[in-house]
Parts: structure tokens; sequence; C-alpha cells
């Protein structure tokens, strides 16, 4: 049953240094409130898993809390390059990076694999590409057909981190719009913290809304504009001014720094 | 030249323009941002109202009154016919072949339209550290055809991939059929000089097409590798006033 908390609480009880912790959302509802608590509470060491990184975990990792990625797009969507992974990766700043490389559809299905308790799963895919030989994938022959086809691992993070518009008294999660693969974290994790917009008396289903009962999550916050600057489809709207800001910003190390004590570590998550 | 007060096209209008026009007898799209968006949304403007727009984010059917600036942004999941998860995506879309053409781009490309999106330079240490493979290789490997949208210049169409992301043809032919691929892979690479396409038989990129003013000359210099030519090469019919003013008037939006 999950209990309603606060973020500074949920985090404080569900993620540890060293954990592996995939905080999903693609391009929509990505939670970066929680993501500055990881901050703010000086989490280090994490093995940070998203399919498409974006600005949270370049600011993540440009400060210094990640000691791997798992990952298979990292680029700022429609801007161009991520500068604190970039510097990472390419000079080692802060630190070095470990990095794990997927396509989106094998990051899927690892996911898709956890969250069905299964050690992996089966698609086609990453043949003929340099990725196969770097990512643990691995070829599988068809029982059935012969066909061969490749074997993605399961995903099971310590914690998954997702925000949704709502939930209810219970703990029960409302999310709609693009559901990305939030749904597949939450049940691949072993613990699991979802921020919301707001808590409401009662659910009212929407169309193609997606539901995560309350007992299948650990923690539930409520946290207004938990996403932003990406958004929670009919609440709040993309901040794509941001995105473009943050490529400017973030390719100073100094710059990016100062802006992040400023307005993640001595203040609440910029609005 | 001037058309009613429309000032010629610059190249990248040109490259947009004729990547619409890919798009005039085709029903679904999977495309990405930046330009491919844009010539996907002038096509459904221009040539094809009924073009279906798929997007990565797991919108289908999208009908943006704007060029996206994300490929997830909030009009794409509202306008769309159906919004699905990103498994569902890849596993009942993209995978079964559902999807007919697929528009991508790519840091560098080679003489059998194989891409590289991840890193310039040794992967360990790389001299830049692209983003990464999205969805590119499944999509490649996976929907009816690619058209590949890619700047020309000798660092973009090198003699060899610092890493192959996403498999085009592979070494040549029967590579596909070999590593059991559905899709036809690539079929054209659209530049802003004009248009490659795979030889019939040696899937070699062969220059088939200049847009209007380009030497071919000035095309063989902008490819690193020795780029075979069609014995008869076309000259892209220059953008209408019609396409040129839909495209100038979508991009203000």
């Amino acid at each position: 049953m999950a209990e309603l908390t606060s973020l500074s609480e949920a985090v404080a009880a569900l993620v540890h240094d060293g954990d592996s912790v995939a905080l999903e959302g693609f391009t929509h509802l990505i939670p970066f409130a929680a993501g500055h608590e990881l901050l703010r509470q000086r989490r280090r060491e994490l093995e940070l898993i998203r399919m498409t990184p974006d600005i949270l975990y370049d600011q993540m990792i440009g400060m210094g809390a990640a000691r791997k990625l798992v990952f298979a797009y990292g680029g700022n969507p429609g801007v161009g390059s991520l500068h604190r992974f970039r510097d990472a990766v390419e000079n080692g700043w802060p630190g070095p990076l470990e990095l794990e490389e997927h396509s989106h559809a094998g990051m899927a299905n690892r996911f898709v694999a956890g969250a069905s308790g299964l050690p992996f799963a089966v698609m086609r895919g990453y043949l003929g590409t340099d990725l196969a030989a770097l990512a643990n994938v691995a070829p599988i022959e068809c029982p059935f057909t012969g066909e061969h086809l490749i074997a993605v691992p399961a995903l099971a993070p310590d914690v998954a981190i997702i925000h949704a518009q709502e939930a209810d008294r219970h703990g029960n999660v409302q999310l709609w719009g693009i559901p990305g693969v939030q749904k597949e974290a939450v049940l691949a994790a072993r613990r699991s913290l979802v921020t919301v917009e707001r808590i409401v008396d009662e659910l009212e289903p929407r169309p193609g809304s997606l539901a995560l009962p309350g007992w299948v999550v650990d923690a539930v916050a409520e946290v207004p504009r938990g996403s932003r600057p990406s958004y929670s489809l009919g609440i709040t709207d993309r901040d794509n001014d941001f995105y473009r800001f943050w490529d400017r910003l973030s390719r100073d190390r100094d710059a990016f720094t100062a802006w992040m004590q400023e307005h993640v570590l001595d203040g609440a998550t910029v609005q | 030249m001037s058309v009613a007060g429309v000032t010629r096209a610059d190249a990248g209008e040109v490259q947009t323009v004729v990547a619409a026009r890919r798009l005039r007898s085709v029903a679904t799209v999977f495309i990405g941002v930046g330009r491919p968006s844009t010539a996907a949304i002038l096509a459904s403007m221009v040539h094809n109202p009924d073009l279906v727009l798929v997007y990565e984010s797991g919108t289908i059917g999208a009908k943006p009154t704007r060029v996206p600036l994300s490929i997830g942004d909030g009009e794409l999941a509202l306008t769309a016919d159906a919004v699905v998860s990103v498994p569902e995506m890849f596993n009942y879309w993209i995978g079964p072949g559902r999807i007919e053409v697929a528009f991508l781009g790519a840091a560098q490309v080679d003489r059998f339209a194989n891409l590289n999106s991840t890193v310039i330079g040794d992967y360990e240490h790389p001299r830049t550290r692209l983003p990464g493979a999205g969805g590119a290789p499944e999509v490649a490997a996976n929907c009816g055809e690619v058209v590949v949208i890619a700047p020309h210049s000798p660092r973009t169409f090198v003699e060899s991939l610092d890493f192959v992301t996403t498999v085009g043809h592979g070494d040549g032919p029967g590579a596909r059929e070999r590593l059991g691929f559905r899709g036809r892979g690539p079929t054209a690479v659209i530049t802003d000089l004009g248009v490659l396409e795979p030889d019939p038989v040696t899937r070699e990129l062969t220059l088939t097409q200049v847009h209007e003013g380009v030497e071919v000359d000035t095309v063989l210099a902008a490819t690193s590798w020795e780029l075979k030519r069609a014995d008869e090469i076309r000259v892209t019919e220059p953008p209408s006033s019609e396409e040129l003013a839909a495209l100038r008037e979508l991009v203000s939006r």
C-alpha cells in the first residue's frame, strides 16, 4: 500500500547511495522535482537508468551523482547535445561515467522483462550494429522456427521514480498522455516512488489513461509542477524555452554549477 | 528569381520540399524531430492530407499544427489517433513492419547508407559524444523503407563510419536478408545538394539527382568516397510557389 508522504521523506527512505535508479518519463512527465531532491540529499554513486537521459540526467551527471548511465538516447530533444553528459564522457568531468548503451527498443524490452519477472526479453534488433558488441545482449534461436533473434537482459532497478498527474488518498495513481515506459519501470523495480501534480478525493476516469494501483507503489508524494520543465499533460506545458536555455547555460562548467547551486541545492525546484 | 514576392528557396528549404515529395503516396511515416518532422507536416499540408504521422514518443496519427520541438510535445498526444507506450510502439507497430516509410538523420553516412549517431572517434575516448541510437536501429531494420536526411559534407559522408549505430545496406547485396531484416532499407538519401539512391544491384549509394544550380562536382567534393554517378542525373524540380509558401507559413507558426 502506497504511503502518502513528502518528497524529502520518500527519497530519504527509498533511495540510497549506490542504488540503481530509473527516473522515467518519455519527454512527458519527467520527474524533475524528485531528481532534484536526490541531489539536495547528496545521493552519490548512483546507477542512473533512463531511455532518454534528457536535461534531468544531464544535471545529475554534472553534479557528480552518477557512477554509471544505462541509456539509449543522450540528447537534448530537438535542440542538440547534453553538454554535461558529453563533458563526462569526453573529459571525465566531474568524474568518470561508466556507460551501458542500448537502443530504445532494447531498453523498452528490458523493462518489460523486468516487469514480467522474466530474466530476459526476446526481440529483433541490434544485429549488424556495433551496439551488439558493446551492449549486454546475446543471440538466441527460436525453439519453434529456428529464427535468429536477440535476447536482452531484464532491468530490475533498485528504485523507480515517476511523475503522474493524480493520485487518490489510497495512493492509486492515474496518468494520461504519452505513457513512455513508466508502468514497466515501476513494476520492474524493487521500490517505487510516484510524485503527482495533485492528490484528489476520487480519480476521474480519463481517456487513454494508465492506472497503477496503490498496492504496487511504495510512496506517493504531492509535488505540483514536479515535472517542469517537462510537462504534465492537461496541467502544465512543456517549457521549450528552458530546453533551449539549457543548451546555452550548460556548456560552461562554472555557469552550470552556479545555476544548480542557486536553483536546485539552495532552493526549491525551478518552476 | 522571385515569384509573386516569394524569394528563392535556400538549400535547406529545397531539402525539406524534396523530402516531403517522397510522401506523396505513402500511408504512414515515422519521424523524428527537426527537418524530418517539418517535411512530413509539409507533405500532409500540400501533397497527402491522409498521411499518418507516427512519432517515437508513441503518438500515432498526430496532427501537429506547428513543428514540434520534441517528439513528445503535448500537441502530438492531444491530436493523435492513438497514444501508446514505448514497448508497444516498438513491439506492436515498428517491429512487425506496420510503418511504410521512416525518416532518419545521422552524423555520418557511408556508401551503403549505414549510419552513425553514437560517437565521432574511438568509442572509449570519443572526440565527440553524440546522443546515441535512440530508436534508429530497429526503425531502420523493420520499417518498409528508410529515407535518410542529412547535410552534405565530407564530415558527414565518410569512407568508413566511426561506429555502426544503424544498418542501412550493410556491406552490400544480401546483407539485410542475412540479418533477417524485414524492410527494404534506405531507398534515398536526401541532402542539401541532391539525392543519392542505392544502386539496384550493388546497393552502393549513387548520385541520381542534384538540386537546381548545384554542380555535380560540388556533390562529389562534398563526399569522402568516390561517389558513383547515375548515367542520367536529374535536376530537382524547384519548389513550387505553393510548396514554398506552405513551408514558410508552417515554420513561422
